[in-house]
């Protein structure tokens, strides 16, 4: 079973060997070997993409690719058609804009480079793991990193935090799912989520 | 409670409402009241489509990982970022006798080379040298760049031939550095400036320090330069016009390997990319000449810059004998 399932426009081309898999296992596939690779896809997006703001819908969009191919086939290995699929996006909106931006011309290179190394940044992330999430979790705004805080280190739940804070049951709902997604954020790399005070 | 007082915490973070959305239901899911009901409700919103799944997959990953978090428990009442820092004692100065023995190497040099008379540096098409001149100063050569260096107890100079060069200069008021070329003389005032010869006239930017530029013809004044100008000299006149920092640095680009492009013609690009390639780019039709780019390219490899002409501008490229034609 293989399939090409983007092609590269370098004439690199990239066999994707895939292998059939059920929705649930599609699910644990994405959290476990495609979302650890969010930094190194950030990384090529800020070099690629001047505008900051257009990030975070062309991540959405690299993700949902992928994970649509993932419903025909599980693709592997997974770094490089992320990149790929990125590049690809970030051509095809560049294409769409009239100002082109083309800082992406010494990413193509670093692609292959990219290929080589499918291991290296997740070992890194596991070893630096808790110091990583800590320092994130330093950088949420005040009130969700207290919320956070008592969430995930004191393991409280939501009424409990309510209590401790002197606020009402849906406001910590709001500050753990706003540090929830400030913490993805700071985690890809975006410096600048996370920092702003509330 | 103060409920109305608090602030939403999404106020701040500029995130799309499908992250959000994602972001509540995988909170509300980790809740000890959460049943079928629930679990059915974020089911069908999860098959609406694959973008609330990334979304909430990308939120759950998130969530776990923070779960970690739970190692740092212990004896931790409250979580404090500390930011003083408790500093080790500085070293002893060792530096300060690195300097002086540096300085004495520099000073037998100097004295060795009061003597000599005149050196030649050059780089072909594509080439790139750094040049580090007995008294500290450092000039570095652009592609296909020729100059001589003659210095002798009175006076530093540089006669620039043909190209570019980038001069960082060790400022000394009793023996000026002067660079020669068009028969116009730029002389430092303690600096750090870049020189580009061209067929008919001169360019100066200064980066840093002061710069007199003397033209040819006699009766010119001279023009001091600040960072940041840039003068433009031909037989018969100066301009001296500011130029923007950013604008500065894609200029030095060069030395660094790369092509910087600010809202560059399609032409001009190609002009520069022939600077440093014998495969000359040739742009066929002014429509195509007038296209405009942004972007950063290796200055040696025309190639990635035609792929891209190539791909986004939707050119044609044909390869010829050491030329590379590109039209509409």
């Amino acid at each position: 079973m293989v399939e090409r399932s983007e092609s590269s426009r370098d004439g690199a081309d990239l066999s994707i060997v895939g292998i059939a898999m059920t929705a649930p296992d599609i699910n644990d596939w994405f959290m476990r070997d495609v979302l650890p690779l969010e930094p190194a896809l950030m990384q090529f997006l800020r070099r690629c993409v001047r505008d900051a703001a257009a990030i975070p819908d062309l991540r959405q969009d690299v993700y949902v690719r992928i994970y649509e191919m993932a419903r025909k086939q599980i693709p592997y290995p997974v770094k490089p058609l992320l990149l790929l699929t990125a590049r690809n996006l970030v051509i095809d909106r560049v294409r769409r804009d009239q100002v082109v931006s083309i800082e992406t011309v010494a990413d193509l290179e670093e692609l292959d480079m990219a290929a080589d190394e499918p291991d290296a940044e997740r070992s890194v992330i596991a070893r630096q793991e808790l110091r990583r999430l800590q320092a994130a979790l330093d950088r949420l705004p005040p009130r969700c990193r207290q919320a956070m805080t008592l969430r995930k280190i004191e393991g409280l739940q939501r009424r409990e935090i309510a209590a401790r804070m002197g606020i009402s049951e849906p406001t910590v709902a709001k500050y753990l799912a706003a540090g929830m997604y400030a913490l993805a954020e700071y985690l890809a790399g975006d410096n600048n989520v996370g920092s702003v005070q509330p | 409670m103060s409920d109305i007082a608090e602030e939403n915490p999404w106020d701040a973070l500029n995130a799309k409402p499908v992250d959000m959305r994602a972001a509540g239901w995988c909170e509300r899911r980790g809740q000890s009241g959460w049943n079928e009901k629930d679990e059915a409700e974020l089911n069908a919103w999860l098959a609406e489509t694959p973008a609330h799944m990334v979304a909430y997959l990308r939120m759950s990953h998130v969530w776990n990982r923070a779960d970690r978090l739970a190692a740092l428990k212990q004896p931790v009442p409250d979580v404090v970022s500390s930011s003083t820092e408790t500093r080790k004692p500085n070293f002893p100065r060792r530096g300060t006798i690195m300097v002086a023995a540096i300085g004495l190497i520099g000073a037998v040099a100097f004295a060795l080379l009061r003597t000599s008379a005149e050196e030649n540096y050059a780089t072909r098409v594509g080439g790139h040298k750094i040049v580090a001149l007995a008294d500290g100063s450092q000039v570095e050569l652009n592609t296909d760049t020729q100059l001589r260096v003659v210095s002798d107890a009175r006076q530093r100079t540089v006669l620039l031939d043909r190209g570019e060069a980038f001069f960082q200069i060790k400022h000394d008021a009793a023996r000026p550095f002067v660079v020669i070329a068009n028969g116009q003389r730029v002389t430092d005032l303690g600096t750090k400036f870049l020189v580009r010869r061209e067929v008919g006239d001169l360019r100066v930017s200064v980066v840093e320090g002061r710069v007199r530029l003397e033209a040819g013809a006699a009766h010119a004044k001279p023009a001091i330069l600040l960072p940041g100008d840039v003068a433009i000299a031909t037989a018969n006149s100066v301009s001296v016009a500011k130029q923007a920092a950013p604008q500065l640095s894609s200029e030095l680009g060069w030395r660094h390997g790369v092509l910087i492009f600010r809202h560059m013609s399609l032409a001009g690009a190609a002009d520069e990319f022939n600077r440093y390639n014998r495969e000359k780019l040739v742009v066929a039709d002014t429509a195509t000449a007038h296209l405009t780019i942004d972007g950063t390219f290796p200055a040696n490899n025309p190639g990635a810059f035609t792929r891209l002409a190539e791909e986004i501008f939707g050119l044609r490229v044909m390869r010829g004998d050491n030329e590379i034609v590109i039209s509409r």
